[in-house]
């Protein structure tokens, strides 16, 4: 049997449930919150200040999510849907409380690199210019998933730039898709690769300083 | 990331690949000039090995957490007062 494209299972289960919203159906509803609702806080937690405004932000969009269900064309994902709506209601809220989220937070800056330059070889090197001048050492992956170094990961996620931090969150964390990702965020493809891959880049970098530091 | 790349990768530019090479977004040409490059470089597989460790980990960071009853309770009053509006 051919395998269905994930993002064409996921519509068609959208459609399913979204019958099953519309006509009223409070089970349906209660998985749809119950899927859904604890990525939301965390991810409107990356907007603004407090836990409060969070689930503030979160009820208010379930709110225009009710509302505007029968409205709802079907075009994205119902959870990128969702999302846009809350990542919308985020960045106002944030903008009202003083937290000043620029529109160009989603696009990326240019010039970062993902490794310090200074872990190469130089350009002046006879043989290896652009090479490692000293390999990475393997991580001990084990260990990676201690609460300790999760709760640094974690750390290390939320000192990121906003862009940054909202794609690797819902990428890397809530193991979203690219397209899932482009449609909540209203970013292209190679914008939301750049912000995944300089995301990743980062927290990759203060992940070996940890590492590093308990094993000098 | 849009680097153009001389015939043999160096690390420096591979490492601003692994994202789009994660992401199956590198053409086929530059995609077979990257697993070549993996192929005599230790230190570039340690370094994808990393980014994939760090994936897994940060994969575990969604804890499933209840949703509090009191704002399923909430929820459930809004979606039934939604409803009953049509």
């Amino acid at each position: 049997m051919p395998a269905v494209a994930p993002e064409v299972l996921a519509l068609a289960q959208d459609s399913a449930l979204l019958e099953a919203l519309r006509a009223g159906d409070e089970r349906a509803f209660l998985e749809l919150v119950e899927s859904l609702h604890g990525g939301m806080v965390r991810f409107a937690r990356g907007f603004v200040k407090t836990d409060t405004a969070a689930e503030d932000v979160v009820q208010d969009t379930w709110a225009v999510v009710l509302q505007d269900i029968d409205r709802f064309e079907g075009r994205s994902a119902l959870r990128s849907w969702i999302f846009g709506i809350l990542g919308n209601l985020a960045r106002t809220r944030a903008a009202k409380d003083g937290r000043c989220v620029p529109l160009s937070a989603l696009q990326p800056d240019d010039g970062e690199s993902a490794v310090d330059p200074s872990e190469f070889h130089p350009d002046s090197h006879p043989r290896w210019a652009g090479h490692w001048a000293k390999a990475p050492e393997p991580w001990p992956e084990a260990r990676l998933l201690s609460r300790e170094a999760l709760a640094y990961i974690r750390d290390a996620i939320e000192r990121l730039p906003e862009g940054q931090r909202a794609v690797i969150r819902l990428r890397d964390v809530e193991g979203w898709t690219s397209q899932e990702v482009c449609e909540a965020l209203g970013v292209s493809e190679v914008n939301q690769r750049v912000l995944l891959h300089r995301a990743r880049s980062r927290v990759r970098r203060e992940i070996a300083r940890h590492v590093e530091r308990r094993n000098p | 990331m849009n680097r153009a790349l001389p015939a043999d990768l160096d690390c420096i530019a591979a490492v601003e690949q692994v994202t789009d090479y994660l992401e199956g977004a590198l053409p086929p040409h530059a995609r077979t000039e990257f697993e070549q490059h993996l192929v005599t470089c230790p230190g570039c597989v340690t370094y994808l090995r990393q980014l994939r460790a760090q994936i897994a980990a940060s994969s575990t960071l969604a804890e499933q957490r209840p949703v509090p009853e009191e704002v399923t309770q909430e929820l459930l009053a809004m979606f039934r007062a939604s409803r009953g509006e049509k």
